[in-house]
């Protein structure tokens, strides 16, 4: 009998990252061409609910462990008790996040099998999954197996694979797992301000500023900054003030080119690039970017991509599906007028 | 503080990369130090600066790969080793974590161990991860800030940067870090760091150095690297007399193919 | 022969293209655009050690050979002149002059403090009415006591407004047999009363940098900041050109290569009656050209650094450098301007800025006119390289590391 394919569902203060359950529908796949059920596997303080959700989401049991001491997560406890219920598994799948980098590298060292992260497909043959996962931040990509050793451990990247809707009417088995809970050897001792808005990796929508943000000379900063720096950084601001108001109207996030990062227009968590963050949302608006390779590699899977600029021969237009030719200034308040009329 | 710091040597990021018959090509951009590694570099390198200690840089690579270790020693490190055995050739992180796992107990009683939130080459951003569970040290990635160092109490507290936000966390040292760019501002070399560098002969240690006598081999293959399908895009340029008239039409045809 | 840089060389020409490309690219269009300095650079270049890279250690530099102050200028300038600008007078003419001809305790006093970068230097040569026929400069000095005392105006003086110190020679000496053995180079503080200076506006190019004059009136500098010896100036002088020269010849050969790097990644972007534009020839044949001129002037200003090393004059092979070097990257920006089309007259775009920094090159640390007369008197055996009394010396690792 074929074995069951496992799924490590991500979460993070109660919440499953939508990643988890596009790692579900992914296993769902899996198990029609290898054949055994899809086993979530929940670990933490109070997953039962999330046990429930994954079973929705299409798997045929969660494997639940509880405890008061898993309340944040700590690779080292969570691996070893991951680990222990995956250890004779063929396949155990993740979502790819902070995490599971870690959780992934350490039940591949406990188990003495490979880890192939980011995986944005999936097929298999003879048995074995061939996975497919950007290498060079994604300007080239590379086929990975893991022939012989087992589990076969993959983290799949966000919105790579569909994620599939919930049903209400599944059913399946919730079992609570006794297993040896270690002590964890470091301690979370404080969250700092969330940043407010749509994550980048999970983001639908994203548009993204470059460093023409700061080039409207038009806009006079308030007296009280003297200094040119300051000036520019504000000046900045003003413009992806306006790239938010249109991220806002398609409840999308912010992004950004490393220049307007480095530059200290906006914080590094919103830069998109293969120093940032590698995206791949459904529509990737480019203000004011005029598309150097390392920005280009971190979006160039988006699926419509749309590029505002008004250098017309600005490299980001080869990529675009569609193309404005104008200062983003002039060109995005209308058009989040218009967006927001329909 | 004994420092041990993990590097590797990788494309330039503005290198265009290429895969002909199979072979990944750069064309002749230079190799330099992972620009991640970079920042690893320049933590250990203050740390080191406050606490006081030896920094030594570790790379596993081919015989010829000593730009990332000279960069290391040009910043600073003060010592600087090469990793290299024909067996280690096409190895995957499960083994890597293993040859530097033994390396960096060669090297004796690190207090930290640091690495670049991943390498801008094949980028699984998990060796320092399974570097830390082979030596029993707890793993802290993505490092944004070292927040305290109590080296005689053998405490350390980090900044960490997750998708969801901030988050601190304490443990004991020694520990494994990886960091991300918003730790520092990595420095440039010396010109005195420069002719160190340029004179130093990098010893290299091969497997039987560590001890290294198993058969290595990975249990990730990968058959194929391949080009990313060329997406094929024709930009359709929306025209209009003013910026108004441009918008409207932008939105029109992202309705009509239903993109929003 | 050997024509590969050394590892110690790539080094350097990497950490110094890391310092431009990251600190100054991203700042230099809106400095030039307002005409000011961008901000910090003659700090940054003192504390990564550039101002004083090829002063021994002991001097306060960092113990580097001349080849490397070439590469450095290169990197410098492939971003902007104003950067290499800094190195002619602040380095050549002012801190090599000091290494090459000043005495002990001038050394300790003002080139310690010029190689870390902690004073800045500049070169006070050129007047209103005197440039190419320079024995002919007007400003004076006349001792009086252990003083000398200044008067006169300097004019077209890179960093006037910012250097401490400056490199200036007078005539002190008026019944000379040969109007240029009466010249004579002190080493002055800038803060000294007497002196005014001012920043020259309206420049052509070479925008975010300053350019300025200087006003002697009444200055009193001791005869102990004398370089050289009394009616020597013309030499010392002449020897300041063959330092400031070189870094002229390197930088331009840096601005000949960023026009290359530029036409080459716009040839092959743009698009033109169904092509990329690189496939061309008529565009091709501009890329070839400035290509070629790279190579040639890289292996001129190298073999002038190497003559350097080996303690050899130079004064010849640095004048063909500088002049080559300077012809050509000026031709170099200019056919850029001509492969980005309109768009290259725009200052959107990085070449219209090469081409108007090119320009001042040809003309000052000796007009290209004046290099071909060198030359011609070389070429001729009418000039034939007399020993001076101080030689600049041969680079030597162990002379210039030792603390």
């Amino acid at each position: 009998m074929a074995k069951d394919i496992f799924v490590y569902i991500d979460h993070f203060q109660g919440e499953a990252l939508p990643a988890s359950w596009e790692a579900v529908g992914a296993a769902r796949s899996l198990a029609e061409s290898l054949g055994g059920d899809v086993a979530a596997i929940l670990v933490g303080e109070n997953v039962g609910d999330l046990a429930e959700q994954a079973i929705q989401y299409g798997a045929d049991k969660a494997l639940h462990v509880e405890d008061a001491s898993l309340a944040d997560f700590r690779p080292e406890p969570f691996s070893s008790i991951v680990a222990k219920i995956a250890s004779d598994a063929d396949v155990l799948l993740m979502p790819t996040s902070g995490r599971t980098r870690e959780l992934a590298a350490m039940v591949g060292v406990d188990l003495d099998t490979g880890v192939i992260p980011d995986v944005i497909e999936m097929d298999t043959a003879d048995g074995a999954i061939m996975a497919i996962r950007p290498i060079y931040a994604g300007k080239l990509l590379s086929k990975v197996t893991i022939p012989v050793n087992r589990p076969q451990i993959l983290t799949l990247r966000s919105r790579a694979f569909p994620k599939p809707e919930p049903d209400s009417n599944r059913s399946g088995a919730v079992e609570g797992v006794e297993v040896e809970i270690e002590q964890p050897v470091t301690e979370v001792t404080g969250y700092g301000e969330t940043e407010a808005g749509v994550s980048l990796s999970d983001a639908a929508v994203i548009v993204s500023g470059g460093r023409g943000t700061a080039n409207n000379p038009d806009l006079e900063p308030p007296a009280d900054i003297t200094d040119e720096k300051e000036q520019e950084i504000w000046r900045a601001q003003q413009g992806f003030k306006l790239i938010g108001e249109l991220a806002d109207v398609l409840g999308g996030a912010v992004g950004a080119s490393r220049a307007a990062v480095d530059a200290g227009y906006i914080p590094y968590s919103h830069q998109v690039g293969q120093t940032g963050k590698v995206v791949s949302p459904d529509l990737y608006i480019a203000a004011g970017i005029s598309g150097a390779i390392q920005h280009l590699a971190g979006m160039r899977t988006a699926k419509t991509i749309v590029a505002i600029n008004k250098d017309p021969d600005a490299p980001i237009f080869k990529l675009a599906r569609f193309g404005v030719v104008g200062d983003l200034f002039d060109v995005l308040p209308p058009l989040t007028e218009e967006l927001k009329n329909r | 503080m004994n420092i041990v710091v993990c590097v590797k040597q990788t494309p330039d990021t503005a290198a265009t990369v290429t895969v002909e018959g199979g072979e990944v090509s750069w064309g002749d951009a230079p190799l330099v130090l992972n620009p991640w590694d970079e920042y690893a570099v320049e933590e250990a390198l203050q740390i080191k600066e406050e606490h006081g200690g030896q920094v030594t840089a570790l790379s596993l690579g081919p015989e010829d790969a000593q730009e990332a270790l000279k960069q290391s020693l040009a910043m600073g490190c003060d010592q600087a080793i090469l990793i290299s055995d024909p067996a280690f050739a096409g190895l995957d992180t499960l083994q890597v974590s293993k040859v530097l796992a033994a390396a960096i107990e060669k090297v004796g009683d690190p207090d930290l161990v640091l690495f670049g939130r991943s390498s801008v080459d094949s980028d699984t951003g998990i060796t320092g991860t399974q570097v830390a569970r082979r030596l029993g040290f707890p793993s802290l990635i993505l490092v944004s800030k070292v927040v305290s160092l109590d080296p005689a109490g053998g405490k350390i507290e980090v900044e960490r940067m997750l998708e969801e936000g901030r988050q601190q966390v304490a443990g004991p040292l020694p520990a494994v870090l990886s960091v991300v760019k918003e730790i520092n501002e990595p420095r440039y070399p010396s010109f005195m760091g420069i002719r160190k560098a340029s004179k130093a002969e990098i010893p290299i240690w091969s497997g039987a150095d560590l001890g290294i006598s198993d058969d290595l081999s990975a249990a990730v293959h990968w058959p194929e690297i391949i080009a990313p399908p060329k997406i094929e895009t024709e930009v359709e340029m929306i025209e209009g007399d003013t910026a108004e008239e441009k918008a409207k039409k932008l939105a029109q045809r992202l309705a009509e193919e239903k993109v929003i | 022969m050997n024509f590969e840089l050394s590892e110690e060389h790539s080094m350097v020409q990497k950490m110094v293209r890391d310092f431009a490309q990251k600190e100054i690219a991203p700042i230099i269009k809106e400095a030039d655009r307002t005409g000011e300095m961008a901000p910090n650079v003659l700090e940054r270049m003192g504390e990564l050690g550039i101002l004083g890279i090829c002063i021994p250690v002991r001097y306060g530099g960092q113990g580097m050979d001349y080849i490397s102050l070439g590469l450095a200028c290169e990197e410098l300038e492939a971003i902007d002149t104003t950067l290499r600008v800094v190195m002619s007078v602040h380095t050549g003419l002012c801190s090599m002059t000091l290494l090459q001809w000043g005495t002990e305790e001038q050394k300790q006093k003002f080139l310690i403090p010029l190689a870390k970068g902690e004073k800045i230097g500049c070169g006070a040569f050129s007047e209103p009415g005197a440039g190419s026929d320079f024995a002919n400069i007007q400003a004076v000095g006349k001792r009086d006591g252990d003083d000398f005392v200044l008067n006169g105006e300097k004019m077209w003086i890179s960093l006037a407004t910012k250097a401490d110190y400056a490199m200036v020679t007078v005539r002190t000496l008026f019944d000379t047999e040969k109007v240029s053995s009466g010249l004579t180079t002190f080493i002055v503080d800038l803060e000294s009363p007497g002196i005014t200076r001012g920043d020259i506006h309206g420049k052509l190019g070479v925008r975010a940098g300053s350019t300025g004059w200087i006003s002697f009136q009444d200055v009193r500098v001791p005869a102990a900041n004398m370089v050289g010896e009394e009616g020597e100036g013309f030499k010392v002088t002449m020897s300041a050109f063959d330092s400031g020269r070189y870094t002229v010849a390197a930088g331009a050969v840096g601005l000949t290569r960023a026009a290359l790097e530029a036409s080459v990644s716009y040839a092959k972007e743009r698009t033109a009656f169904g092509a990329p534009i690189a496939q061309h020839q008529l565009i091709q044949q501009k890329i070839a050209g400035m290509a070629r001129d790279y190579e040639i002037g890289r292996l001129l200003y190298l073999k002038a650094g190497w003559l350097k090393n080996r303690g050899e004059r130079n004064t010849y092979e640095t004048s063909i450098a500088k002049h080559f070097a300077t012809d050509v990257s000026f031709t170099a920006a200019s056919e850029a301007i001509q492969v980005h089309g309109a768009y290259g007259y725009s200052d959107e775009y990085d070449v219209e800025r090469y081409m108007r920094n090119a320009r001042g090159a040809i003309i000052y640390e000796g007009s290209n006119e004046i290099q071909t007369l060198i030359q011609a008197d070389y070429a001729l055996g009418w000039r034939k390289d007399k020993p001076l009394r101080c030689e600049m010396p041969a680079y030597s690792t162990e002379e210039w590391q030792s603390t």
